[in-house]
């Protein structure tokens, strides 16, 4: 890796720090669960380097380990997006209707 | 090569839109009106990473993918329909997947690329496999505590922070002569061992009620681990969302930290239980007051402004349902009913709100402990279900308790406090509470769950005879 890409990888990861601190700030704390469900889901993205490796295969070695992780972030995304609607769904605002 | 070539840059512009849609995702989250567009940016990006990555012109074998895919959709199902209750063991145990699946990364790369290995490389390789193994083991361990399935009290012995601190030492010494010297392969399995030894240290001595801390710390660590993978594998959108997370998990952290006014080193290293043993000794015996449902509904109706605080004694009696019977019973009356959260009311940060949503208590009357806490001289009553540390005045104003500083929710302040508790046994910290002494407060005793029940049924038979 030369240092062109480390110092591009760098600005990257500062910038989106920045952005995710400004963000995630303003998330009420009545959502602070379902905000951790998401962003576990969404960290679940490391799917996309196990699905390379296993997909490469360019050892039984790594491909092996590659399915695992595959399958670890996989049952993350599913489970972390579907648990994560399901909290949000149940967020309701009193309606007029609720007193009679 | 050229097609290959325009398939990478084809690639790289789906992780550009998927990073927008990540943060928009996040973006979305910080009302409760927009939040759900927020899992449906997540789950678009997340598929067109995916189906972008499936089309990387290095990929030869598909089956194992596939496989792949369809066995961790099989484990993710079930993980997502779990109780509310259970939902910080599930959290737990998705921070550990998360790490497990960065660590196994980490690993096949280290073996597939070593010796060659530049020395930035293998930085950020030692810094992804630490930290992702150290989160696996630790979050492994705080699931089996939240899920009972090891025991929640504080496991602590002399000298544990020393050996903790070696171990780590250890791991990083290791690192660096990696660094150095990538060639060095039998290394790497007792660097990984002792990262993977030190995650199951770190957590034992830690006790049930750190856990909205420590769930938050290890969240930020399997971001931070997974950005570091994204510096590995020079995976921009990995880098991105590995920095939402951690910045994420820092925030909830430092929140976390602040509402038990403990420092992340004293939640790591501290073993909470040890300090109080000393200070619950040398109280003398002091009266209280008790009340029967019959008293309690009478003063409730008779209230304008009533503030509920729910702990988590109120999840383990599954007592939310009642509560929520109670609500539109007073709120039928005309009373105003709030609920006052404090942010380590639950397991997990934010886990009451979901309890009481999942009861369907509108989220409008679910109030933060900064946004309440001034309306408690104005408040009737305040019924206290299931909590104790958080309301124990000893925090404001008595400087030898052990929670003392602790931004407590001020309910003694309220003209009258209501709790509802099985004994006068002390809480989780083993604390004794003054607030239980007072004059304006009626102890409930009895199951939580039980006595709003009883309450609620004195509500409504009334209400029917007049």
């Amino acid at each position: 890796m030369n240092s062109t890409v480390l110092i591009n990888s760098l600005f990257i990861f500062m910038l989106a720090g920045f952005i995710g601190f400004e963000v995630i700030r303003r998330v009420s704390p009545l959502l602070h669960t379902p905000l951790m469900s998401l962003t576990n889901a969404l960290d679940a993205i490391a799917v996309v380097g196990a699905i390379v490796l296993v997909g490469e295969h360019k050892s039984t070695f790594s491909a092996v380990l590659g399915t695992i992780a595959v399958v670890a972030a996989t049952s993350n995304i599913v489970g972390g997006f579907f648990i994560t609607d399901r909290m949000l769904k149940m967020f309701k605002a009193s309606r007029p209707a609720s007193k009679p | 090569m050229n097609e290959f070539a325009s398939s990478q840059v084809a690639i790289e512009v789906i992780y550009l839109i998927a990073s927008a849609l990540f943060i928009l995702s996040l973006k979305w989250m910080s009302s409760p009106t927009t939040a759900r567009h927020g899992v449906w940016a997540g789950e678009l990006g997340m598929l067109l990473a995916i189906g972008g990555t499936l089309l990387h012109g290095g990929i030869v074998d598909y089956k194992w993918i596939a496989i792949a895919l369809v066995l961790g959709t099989i484990i993710g199902v079930p993980l997502g329909r779990v109780q509310m209750t259970a939902v910080p063991q599930r959290t737990a145990l998705s921070h550990a997947f998360g790490a497990l699946c960065v660590t196994l990364v980490g690993t096949a790369e280290f073996y597939l690329r070593s010796p060659n290995i530049s020395r930035f490389m293998m930085s950020v390789l030692s810094m992804e496999v630490i930290l992702g193994s150290l989160t696996f083991t630790g979050s492994l361990m705080a699931a089996g505590k939240l899920q009972e399935v090891l025991p929640q009290r504080p496991l602590t012995y002399r000298g544990q922070n020393l050996v903790n601190f070696l171990l780590l030492a250890v791991a990083v010494v290791i690192a660096v002569y990696l660094v150095l010297h990538p060639e060095a392969r039998q290394l790497y399995p007792v660097m990984l061992a002792i990262a993977l030894a030190f995650g199951v240290l770190l957590v034992i001595p830690i006790g049930g009620a750190d856990m909205p801390t420590v769930i938050s710390l290890l969240n930020a660590y399997a971001g931070l681990s997974a950005a570091a993978m994204g510096f590995v594998l020079n995976n921009k959108l990995l880098i991105v969302a590995g920095a939402l997370d951690g910045s994420s998990g820092l925030i909830l952290s430092v929140i976390m930290s602040k509402a038990m006014n403990r420092s992340f080193t004293n939640v790591l290293f501290g073993a909470f239980g040890q300090v109080q043993a000393s200070a619950a000794a040398g109280q003398e015996l002091k009266t209280v007051r008790g009340a029967t449902p019959e008293e309690a509904a009478a003063i409730l109706t008779a209230a304008n402004k009533v503030v509920v605080v729910p702990g988590y004694g109120m999840a383990v009696a599954q007592a939310q349902h009642k509560v929520r019977e109670l609500y539109d019973a007073l709120s039928k009356r005309g009373v105003d009913v709030r609920f006052a959260i404090h942010p380590v009311a639950g397991r997990m940060p934010g886990h009451m709100n979901v309890l009481l949503a999942e009861a369907d208590i509108p989220y409008d009357r679910l109030m933060d402990m900064d946004d309440i806490n001034g309306d408690f001289p104005q408040t009737d009553v305040a019924l206290v279900i299931g909590a104790n540390d958080v309301t124990n005045p000893a925090a404001r104003n008595d400087t030898s308790s052990p929670i003392y500083g602790m931004p407590i929710l001020d309910v003694d302040k309220a003209h009258t406090v209501m709790v509802i508790k099985r004994g006068m046994s002390p809480g989780f910290a083993g604390i004794d509470n003054p607030l239980y002494y007072l004059d304006n407060t009626l102890m409930l005793f009895g199951d939580a769950k039980a006595f709003v029940g009883s309450i609620v049924r004195e509500l409504t038979g009334t209400g029917g005879h007049g």
